[in-house]
């Protein structure tokens, strides 16, 4: 009984499989030929074959990237329809009643916007400026030394940072922070100063997380201003040297000047992502507690947590929509000012 | 005067070295130590007593370690190769000026960058419609194709000169052939480069396991990691795992575990990757500096 049974499913499994298998080849077939004999009318219309059969090949190399492009950056953007919705998981996207800015509207008057709006702002602001200054002056610093192998050792050490995923940095933070057996603790301790307990004091942690983006960053950033320096003119050192300037001479007359342009560059294009936050950076170091939140709480981590931990799936949209189109305005706008200022140096 | 500056400078750049090195450091002596030490003193730059214990129990129960290492080093392959393979199939026809829209596929491409959908139409995308959560193509498929390293790739096969293509073309080769034949033995230098960046990556990958992979044999090293020190019951599951028992939490190192895990987790990464500096310090001077 049990074996009719399932013969009888394997039957029809199998017989709808031929069938499927049949329509998927015919399909083919019939595409294919068309495709053959489209191509031949086309080609005789256009009698310039060179060129023709180099676009068709061309094409279809970047036709599997195209797909994956649609697929996985494309179809998100269609869903963005559910910042005015109030999705309900079993009505699904378009079965979700439609509220317009409602989300907004909350969002706005809610105390999280203040919050996260002027953390992002504030703490990204704050780490494109110590970041810029510190990897600059590092740069500059590493040119001046003179043993080749000095300069590769310092670099090779000052770049490992960037290596680590801030899973690891949120180690060695709790190694230095934690609030029992924390390093800094313990010395605190043994100095008879009071222990402090890091992970729920708000005020210190723009300062912790601007050194741990510094550290991190400072030394690949490094590197490109170095490079820029590497390409100055030798001549004009020459020059310099023969006038009888002095090094400190030397810097402020060729090598900032030189660095200006690229130095201005890079910080209107980090500014044009300054509402696109490191979720990494604020999420692993602060451990995600809560008490932190006024001060480390950006967009990013706040669209996760109203996703994930909240549920509140139109809200995270909503917020998520706010970010990419005020990001989007922000990039076109910072693009086109640093395009003005050197058009070597736009993406688009 | 000269030697001296030149002396004060070194000595200031090689206490900036130690200062970032210090981090490292302190992990790999917390995690040298022994745990009742940690417990009455706290965590020393110097171990009171020298203990591989946390070590021992690490490598005595590795099946939680093993599989992480063994799935990121999978996928992070699988998407390093896959991904060079496809940003390099759109980056040649971008970089040929014959091309008709041209333009276009470039606008259509970049625009990505500037606008996204946002979370969470993409995890709806990922979990509901494209079937990929608990499955090891989420790692890989999403971010196979990154508009930045495709710029980076159409910049270096603009500069192969055209009179090679155009020889090539006079031989009866077809676009195919000119592009696997020639193009990419060509570009090994921007190849490996951004080979390096998307293994980089990948490796490094945690946001990934966080929110698509339920599955304890799929997470990703990283997020093994994050798991460990946020919740330190995943600690004691992952010893069950090897000694199929409960164990009691009280007598697990805890403290020196958990570094002696990052130890395992970013280690062998660190000692590799610095030895690829040359590769990612050229991928950022192509990349930001022109000319």
């Amino acid at each position: 009984m049990v074996i009719l049974f399932y013969y009888r499913i394997l039957k029809k499994s199998t017989l709808t499989l031929i069938i499927r298998i049949d329509f998927y080849v015919t399909k083919l077939y019939i595409m294919s030929v068309a495709f053959i004999f489209g191509r031949r009318l086309y080609l005789k219309k256009h009698k310039d074959r060179f060129l023709n059969n180099n676009q068709l090949q061309l094409y279809s190399l970047c036709a599997i990237p195209i797909i994956q492009v649609f697929i996985f950056s494309y179809l998100p953007m269609f869903g963005v329809i559910m910042a005015f919705k109030d999705y309900r998981f079993d009505k699904g996207i378009l079965g979700s009643e439609w509220v317009g800015l409602r989300n907004f509207t909350y969002f706005f008057t809610s105390n999280d916007f203040w919050v996260i709006t002027r953390n992002t702002l504030f703490l990204n602001g704050i780490f494109i400026l110590f970041g810029t200054i510190s990897s600059l002056i590092l740069a500059i610093a590493l040119f001046e030394v003179i043993k080749k192998v000095n300069i590769k050792i310092y670099q090779t050490i000052m770049i490992t940072p960037h290596f680590l995923s801030w899973v690891v940095v949120g180690y060695m933070a709790y190694a230095l922070l934690n609030p029992e057996f924390g390093m800094i603790n313990t010395m605190l301790k043994n100095m008879n100063m009071g222990t402090v307990p890091w992970y729920t004091k708000p005020n210190v942690w723009p300062i912790i997380l601007s050194i741990a983006s510094v550290w991190k960053g400072f030394g690949m950033d490094s590197v490109i201003y170095y490079a820029c320096l590497m390409g100055i003119d030798e001549t004009l050192f020459e020059a310099a040297r023969i006038d009888g300037a002095s090094r400190f001479q030397i810097i402020k007359k060729i090598i900032i000047p030189s660095l200006i342009p690229l130095i201005t560059i890079l910080i209107i294009l980090k500014i044009g992502n300054i509402f696109r936050a490191d979720f990494g950076l604020f999420y692993q170091l602060t451990r995600d507690v809560g008490e932190l939140y006024s001060t480390t709480d950006v967009i990013d981590t706040y669209i996760f947590r109203t996703m994930r931990v909240i549920g509140d799936m139109s809200l995270s949209s909503a917020v998520g929509l706010l970010q990419a189109v005020v990001g989007f305005v922000l990039v076109l706008t910072t693009n086109y000012i640093s395009g003005k200022i050197d058009p070597d140096n736009t993406l688009l | 005067m000269k030697k001296r500056k030149q002396i004060l400078l070194n000595i200031a750049l090689a206490i900036l070295c130690i200062i970032v090195i210090f981090p490292f450091i302190l992990v790999l002596a917390i995690s040298l130590s022994n745990e009742n030490d940690i417990i009455n003193s706290g965590y020393k730059i110097i171990p009171m007593h020298l203990d591989f214990s946390s070590y021992i129990y690490v490598f005595r129960n590795p099946k939680a370690i093993l599989d992480a290492y063994k799935v990121t080093f999978i996928f992070s392959t699988i998407a390093m190769a896959s991904s060079v393979f496809l940003m390099a199939m759109i980056a040649y026809p971008l970089s040929r000026k014959t091309l008709k829209g041209r333009r276009t596929i470039s606008l259509y491409l970049y625009f990505t960058m500037l606008f996204s959908g946002g979370l969470v139409p993409t995890y709806i995308l990922f979990t509901e419609y494209l079937n990929l959560a608990d499955s090891i193509w989420v790692y890989i498929l999403p971010s196979l194709v990154s508009p930045w390293y495709v710029f980076i790739m159409r910049t270096f096969f603009a500069d192969i000169p055209e009179s090679i293509i155009e020889s090539a073309y006079i031989d009866g080769a077809s676009e195919y052939k000119i592009f696997f034949k020639f193009i990419i033995p060509l570009s090994k230098p921007v190849i490996a480069t951004v080979a390096l960046f998307v293994f980089l990556i990948k490796w490094n990958d945690w946001y990934t396991s966080m929110l698509y992979i339920n599955k304890e044999s799929l997470i990703s090293l990283q997020y093994l990691l994050q798991r460990i020190m946020l919740n330190i019951t995943m600690l004691q599951r992952s010893t069950e795992m090897g000694m199929g028992q409960m164990v009691n939490i009280a007598d697990i190192p805890t403290e020196t575990v958990r570094m002696a895990m990052a130890v395992v987790v970013a280690g062998p990464a660190l000692l590799v990757f610095p030895f690829f500096q040359k590769y990612f310090v050229q991928g950022l001077t192509v990349g930001s500096v022109k000319g």
